[in-house]
């Protein structure tokens, strides 16, 4: 069964005929080609797929695409503006808070969601708020000097 | 995945009236977090996927001095690590809350199903089984209210009947304080290999009313009452706690599984009932 929903992805609306089944995750690489969102475990416990969706973080994997009609959706292609890397990203870039890159985009998108709700989190809220992202490269310790860098930046 | 039929009804009527149509043989999606994972490792098959985010009547969160918390199914685990009202009125569901799976995650599930996939080491079930909740239960026909202590009936088994839904829970106004600790090997991002919640009420020095309830060592959450007997009309000395603690380590019947084994369970069943009570006091 097709159905046609309308989701509001980095500020454009599309349109789209989706099957019921396709998750978020699915409908974003596969039907629009934002390749950013990443699958890793497909089953909610790496945060790869990480995006912010009506303003809060979620794991696009976990979610039927059809249940989200209306959506307001931000994806890591949504976050470099004018050909700037976004703060967050720079900071990952310049602290080296990215080795094989694979769970960075998640990693950006949770920590927008935090440094908006929280702009000057400890190093333990930070820890915590991330702990539903992985890295396999187990960088977290330069991840973590990334967030509190930004975070004394917006000081 | 097996193809199935997706419905967004508007209105509570309207989604029980789907419900009702499909005899019940449909699956409700509210966070999803639990149903899309069985559905993806093909553990259910749904011929329909209910999705009842857009009902408003599952919404309710509001509170009255008198009749208590009202708190709808849909609430996210977010909403009650954030709402002012929980965490000034009922700070120990915040706590439980935040201490499940990951923001993400908490964005995404409700209270609703937490309680209706009835894990036995649900994190919301035992605090509020602490804290005298009843759940409000609709079908077409009937509205009804049943203790959450009753509302359990085994593993991923509930009440619920063919056609009903889980609208609210309804939380007396809150009497003594109530603490839950959950023990895992992983401090995020894990599941309670024992949670235990103990509410205490005290007057005069002593304890007028206790409730112990317990997660993950049972088939369904456990109500200790041997223990919270052994407290009632008692002043909380150490020795007395420790006696409850040690009750309560006798009344479950914990599994040895992947996550722990049942003998370690017991004896974490009594260091977390000891230090529950410690925390109420």
């Amino acid at each position: 069964m097709k159905t046609l929903i309308t989701l509001n992805i980095n500020g454009d609306a599309r349109e789209i005929y989706i099957d019921a089944r396709r998750s978020l995750l699915d409908i974003l690489r596969d039907e629009l080609a934002l390749m950013g969102a990443h699958r890793g475990c497909d089953s909610g416990d790496c945060g790869a797929c990480t995006v912010i969706v009506n303003g809060q973080p979620v794991t696009s994997c976990m979610m039927l695409a059809a249940d989200w009609n209306g959506a307001e959706i931000l994806t890591v292609e949504g976050m470099a503006k004018d050909g700037q890397l976004h703060p967050i990203q720079r900071a990952l870039v310049e602290k080296g808070g990215i080795q094989c890159g694979f769970c960075t985009p998640g990693f950006v998108m949770n920590i927008k969601a935090l440094l908006d709700e929280n702009p000057k989190p400890t190093e333990a809220e930070a820890r915590a708020w991330l702990a539903g992202n992985l890295c396999r490269c187990t960088g977290y310790a330069k991840i973590i000097e990334a967030v509190m860098s930004v975070a004394e930046e917006s000081a | 995945m097996n193809s199935f039929d997706h419905f967004t009804p508007a209105t509570l009527t309207e989604a029980l009236s789907i419900l009702a149509e499909r005899n019940g043989n449909a699956s409700i999606i509210a966070g999803g977090t639990d149903l899309l994972l069985r559905v993806k490792n093909h553990i259910v098959k749904p011929a329909a996927v209910l999705n009842v985010k857009r009902v408003p009547e599952l919404r309710a969160l509001s509170f009255d001095s008198n009749e208590g918390l009202r708190v709808g199914a849909l609430t996210t685990l977010r909403d009650l690590t954030r709402s002012p009202l929980i965490r000034d009125c009922y700070p120990v569901l915040a706590s439980a809350a935040g201490l499940m799976a990951s923001e993400q995650i908490r964005s995404l599930a409700t209270l609703g199903g937490n309680l209706c996939n009835a894990s036995p080491s649900a994190d919301l079930a035992p605090p509020l089984i602490a804290l005298d909740a009843v759940a409000c239960l609709v079908s077409l026909s009937s509205e009804r209210q049943i203790p959450l202590a009753e509302f359990f009936t085994g593993p991923g088994r509930s009440v619920l009947q063919k056609g009903e839904l889980l609208k609210e829970i309804i939380v007396p106004p809150p009497q003594g304080k109530t603490a839950y600790l959950k023990h895992s090997p992983r401090a995020f991002m894990d599941i309670a290999i024992v949670g235990a919640a103990v509410r205490i009420q005290q007057q005069g020095g002593k304890c007028q009313q206790a409730r112990i309830v317990l997660g993950a060592v049972a088939p369904t959450p456990l109500r200790v009452r041997s223990g919270e007997e052994s407290l009632e009309g008692q002043t909380l000395t150490s020795e007395v706690i420790r006696q409850a603690a040690k009750i309560s380590a006798e009344s479950c019947s914990p599994i040895s599984d992947v996550r722990s084994a049942a003998w370690y369970r017991k004896r974490m069943v009594e260091v977390l009932v000891r230090r529950g009570i410690e925390a109420t006091l």
